[in-house]
């Protein structure tokens, strides 16, 4: 599976280093090294999702008790956790930290992917969830510090997209 | 059973607990007995104040948490209860008032008025106690045993589909969350 575990290791130990010690996520593909890097850390509590929803309300209870966190989740998962970001993270001004894997995008082989990518932007912009794309390895560890840092001094949500360039090794 | 007599019955109880609720009229009938600042009620996102109260739950492991949901809500993330009981948080009390009823939006039933059993799902779903209780004596007895029971418990209580006049009481949303937030630092630094 060419999903690069390099890239995986650098998002992994940014979020660390930016004192994330709770990670829901869902599992997709491009996810699943990040998923076993939390399950492999014991100063990680990993929670493994139904649905990307509840992990909203999830880092909303972790973020009123003291502790940083972040979701892990593919752009349809982002798709399905709207009313969640809305009524509860945007409306108590919650700093929720998304990392959302960008499918279906250039390159990818999935069809059923391929609606999810043309909207995600689209919809991010809609609801005003200031958002940036992880592309470039060297920029990963910046990024997501500066990320975390608008989503704690605006008390809102922000977003990541992770690229096919960064996440998978044939793109 | 009325859920505002069930929430009396306990409301003694919450003074020492980190209490997450629904919206509506569990969130406005909690408040007509007296606001505390360890009391967050989730006044929309309809399904995630058990997700809220797992959060807290798994992050502060050492402090009692009490969610008190409704079967609308609940039925909306019936998926949650499989999270709640994958990582079985022993300090979190998930109490459901269920009045098989969408009360706050003109009453439609809602499926447990025709035999979803919410008790059953969260068993299914692996949550390690449950009860369902229709007596205020029950409700009572149930809440204090899984209180010392220190074991994940759904506590479904079957309450009349009767609520207060209205939902918006003077706590605006954001002064509660930060009321709330601040709690549980004073908690932490203890």
């Amino acid at each position: 599976m060419p999903v690069s575990v390099q890239s995986s290791a650098l998002i992994y130990h940014a979020l660390k280093d930016c004192g994330v010690r709770l990670v829901s996520a869902l599992p997709e593909t491009w996810l699943v090294h990040l998923i076993r890097m939390a399950e492999d850390d014991p100063a990680m509590t990993l929670v493994r999702l139904a649905k990307e929803e509840e992990g909203v309300g999830i880092s909303t209870g972790a973020h009123f008790a003291g502790v940083k966190s972040a979701m892990l989740m593919q752009n349809h998962g982002f798709l399905a956790a709207i009313n969640g970001i809305v009524s509860c993270a945007q409306l108590y001004r919650i700093p929720l930290l998304m990392l959302i894997s960008q499918r279906g995008s250039f390159g990818e082989k999935d069809p059923w992917q391929t609606e999810g990518g043309g909207v995600t932007e689209h919809v991010l912009e809609a609801l005003r969830i200031p958002f940036d794309c992880l592309d470039a390895p060297e920029q990963v560890s910046r990024k997501i510090a500066k990320a975390q840092t608008l989503a704690y001094s605006a008390s809102r949500p922000v977003a990541l997209l992770l690229s096919r360039d960064l996440m998978w090794e044939d793109a | 059973m009325k859920r505002i007599d069930a929430l009396k019955a306990i409301y003694p109880e919450l003074e020492h607990c980190i209490v997450v609720t629904i919206m509506g009229a569990v969130a406005a009938e909690l408040q007509s007995l007296g606001h505390r600042t360890n009391f967050f009620y989730l006044q929309h996102a309809m399904g995630l104040a058990s997700s809220v109260g797992l959060g807290i739950a798994l992050s502060r492991p050492k402090l009692p948490v009490v969610v008190l949901d409704g079967d609308g809500s609940l039925l909306m993330n019936l998926g949650g209860l499989t999270t709640l009981a994958r990582y079985e948080p022993r300090n979190l009390l998930h109490v459901v008032f269920d009045n098989e009823s969408l009360l706050s939006v003109g009453g439609f039933p809602t499926a447990t008025s025709t035999g979803s059993d919410l008790a059953a799902i969260a068993r299914g779903a692996g949550v390690p106690r449950t009860a369902t209780v229709t007596t205020l004596e029950e409700f009572t007895q149930e809440f204090q045993a899984a209180q010392q029971a220190r074991e994940l418990t759904t506590l479904v209580a079957k309450v009349e589909a009767t609520g207060p006049a209205g939902y918006v009481t003077d706590l605006a949303l954001l002064e509660n969350r930060y009321q709330f937030a601040r709690h549980l630092k004073s908690l932490a630094e203890e």
